[in-house]
């Protein structure tokens, strides 16, 4: 890594300035609604300056802060998937000519995208849904399009939110690869300045157009006594040692059924979530006939829809598509892409409507009087049975 | 597209409601023309007095069933119809008048009639589907106008519609609303109502009302639990299940249990 550099709030304005110049759009923290979300911004103006976020299961409140942090708050209910893998996304259009259906492709996607504020999670995320989208056989090019032509600023975390457990996951607080610009917030006495490590060529040549000046040591030290507070304050904690085996060996665990009694099967989990990637298709056609076009939408493995098969339903029970969620996240992921599809962001407890907790429902299902733990080999992938 | 076939005939059919939900066909103005292009609007009272004779391809049927005489002429619709689409939620769950099924209706006609004799009224206000075969029932209170054109696209080409049952969470979510349940406590039936209106409500910083009435396996018992722990009283959780879709079965099994808590209270 090379050295580390340092800039003041106004480099930062600068910054942005620089990216907007090259024809990115910045997205980055901004304040709406009650909350912290990403959208597109303009300068530092719009960063959520002295906000902070106070976090619990099924709770998410805004409180100022007593100082003028800039990142002081932890993720919200937008992760950035929303620009990568958008919601709602026509995939072509057709007319119907004298004879002909004629298709006409969606034009490519041109915007660039700059991400302002990605958290080490959420990087993790990314890479995650990298794997989904860009290895396999069946690459997806608008996201590889919008992926690769995205520029990553990273801000490692000063402070853990109520439901964060990076830790567990071994994905934060502090972002080791995936950006091309990684700051540290410092608010220090009278001092405020971000320490920022360069990850890219890309990131080396954005740097060098703001002012900035080289890092001494004892702020290097300030940097990483924040991150070290982050990882002291996780507010949740997920033990994670054979957890795929034990969810395995406990497909028929009664806790099941006690989360299917609370679950609303209303699929804000899996919508929150930043590596959650299933999406359905929408044909529509217009009064006319004469048009059609297909959509691609979000998608949750909480609807009866999704697991439609010919005949019906394949997880009619609630209890049924909670198992589905919580076993691919946490164990049928490693399966099928080699890591955990969880980083531990929290945001799935904290906009869970009723607050189900995998950190509070883990344990009762693999490590409790009626788990099996007994944990043997290579465990198979689980049968839906119910 | 050249289309010498005979154009399907549509009748419009109204029974207890506000005509609100048919004026939403109305109000679309844009796709009205493409509407009266593809079919033969044989029978709607509220946008013309032409009335065209039937049988029917496609009855649009408005409105609850309140009267004897009313419970009467829905066979009659039936029978003169091969397709039948209910719309709203007066027709697919009894409406707002179904609240007086919680109550004695003789009651309501003594207080409110100056000569209760005249007034020929059922006990209750029951959807459609309780006297005949619906084809299709598309929800809301009112109805959105881009879903009944949806409907009346796949009807006219025989696809399903996409109204899909989902939450109503999941469009608040693809829209990117923050949600006000969770970052202001405020209480919202969204997490058990069938999509369709697009999460206006949230969007526009208020709970849920409910309007399209349960979604599929709605976990109600759950979100009343919850919202009582947060600090609304069983008033207000009653409230909240008898809007425009109380007598649909799992709101109003929902707002009885709270009805029989608050009469043990
Ligand atoms: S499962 Fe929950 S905690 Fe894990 S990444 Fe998804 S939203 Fe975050
Ligand atoms: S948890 Fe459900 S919605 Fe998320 S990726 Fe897996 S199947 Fe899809
Ligand atoms: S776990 Fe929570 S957010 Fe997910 S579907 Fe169930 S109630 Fe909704
Ligand atoms: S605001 Fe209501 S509809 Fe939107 S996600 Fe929250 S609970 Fe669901």
């Amino acid at each position: 890594m090379t050295e580390k550099k340092i800039i003041d709030r106004e480099g930062l304005n600068q910054l942005i300035k620089v990216l907007l110049d090259m024809g990115f759009q910045v997205a980055g923290p901004t304040l709406r609604d009650e909350a912290i979300v990403y959208e597109n911004i303009q300068s530092i103006k719009d960063l959520p300056e002295g906000w902070t976020d106070e976090q619990d299961g099924g709770i998410y409140r805004l409180k100022k802060r007593s100082d003028k942090a800039l990142f002081g708050y932890v993720v919200g209910p937008h992760s950035w998937k929303k620009f990568l893998h958008p919601p709602e996304r026509r995939l072509w259009k057709a007319t119907l000519n004298e004879s002909d259906f004629e298709i006409i492709p969606e034009e490519s996607d041109p915007r660039k995208f700059a991400f302002l504020g990605v958290r080490s999670c959420e990087l993790h995320a990314i890479a995650i849904q990298d794997k989904v989208f860009l290895e396999g056989n069946h690459k997806d090019p608008s996201y590889q399009l919008r992926r690769e032509n995205a520029f990553f600023i990273a801000v490692h975390c000063g402070q853990a939110g109520g439901t964060c457990f990076c830790v567990s996951m071994n994905t934060g607080p502090r972002a080791e690869s995936g950006f091309d610009l990684a700051l540290t917030e410092v608010i220090h006495d009278n001092d405020h300045y971000f320490v920022v490590e360069t990850g890219s060529d890309r990131g080396m040549d954005v740097i060098k157009k703001i002012p900035n000046r080289k890092a001494e040591a004892r702020e290097v030290e300030h940097a990483d006594s924040k991150i070290a507070e982050a990882t002291a304050q996780m507010g949740r904690v997920l033990d994670t040692t054979n957890i795929k085996e034990l969810l395995y060996q406990n497909l028929e665990h009664p806790q099941w059924d006690d989360i299917a009694n609370r679950c609303l099967s209303c699929a804000n989990c899996t919508m929150v979530c930043p590596t959650c990637f299933c999406s359905t298709v929408e044909d529509v056609t217009d009064i006319t006939g004469d048009h059609a076009e297909r959509w691609q939408k979000w998608d949750s493995c909480f609807t009866m829809d999704f697991s439609h098969l010919h005949g019906g339903e394949v997880r009619t029970s609630t209890k049924s598509r909670y198992r589905q969620w919580m076993t691919h996240k946490l164990a049928s992921w490693q399966d099928q892409f080699g890591s955990s599809g969880c980083v531990g962001c929290g945001r799935c407890i904290t906009w869970c409507p009723v607050a189900i907790d995998f950190t509070e429902e883990v344990p009762k299902i693999c490590g409790s009087e009626n788990s099996n733990t007994a944990v043997t080999k290579e465990n198979e992938a689980p049968h839906e049975n119910s | 597209m050249t289309q010498s076939v005979k154009k399907p005939k549509v009748a419009v059919w109204k029974f207890a409601s506000c005509d609100g939900c048919q004026l939403s066909l109305l109000d679309c103005e844009d796709e009205l023309l493409a509407v009266t292009e593809q079919i033969e609007i044989a029978n709607f009272p509220e946008a013309s007095r032409a009335v065209i004779k039937g049988p029917y391809d496609l009855s649009l049927v408005e409105g609850s069933i309140t009267t004897p005489h009313d419970a009467e002429r829905i066979q009659m619709v039936r029978s003169v119809s091969k397709f039948v689409i209910t719309i709203g939620a007066c027709a697919t769950a009894g409406g707002i008048q179904a609240l007086r099924n919680f109550k004695d209706v003789n009651e309501f006609i003594s207080v409110v009639y100056a000569s209760p004799d005249y007034i020929s009224t059922l006990d209750k206000s029951t959807p459609i589907s309780e006297h005949i075969k619906v084809d299709f029932e598309l929800r809301g209170c009112p109805i959105d106008k881009m879903q009944l054109v949806e409907v009346i696209s796949a009807f006219l080409k025989g696809r399903k519609p996409n109204t899909p049952a989902h939450s109503t969470c999941i469009d608040c979510k693809r829209r990117g609303t923050v949600c006000v349940m969770v970052s202001q406590g405020k209480m919202c039936m969204g997490p058990v109502t069938h999509s369709g209106c697009g999460a206006l409500c949230p969007s526009y910083n208020r709970g849920c009302y409910g309007c399209f009435g349960p979604k599929e396996t709605a976990n109600t018992s759950s979100l009343s639990s919850w919202h009582k722990k947060q600090g609304s009283d069983n008033d207000e959780i009653l409230r909240a299940f008898r809007g425009f879709n109380a007598y649909s079965e799992p709101f109003r099994k929902e707002s009885e249990l709270h009805e029989k808590e608050n009469t043990n209270d």
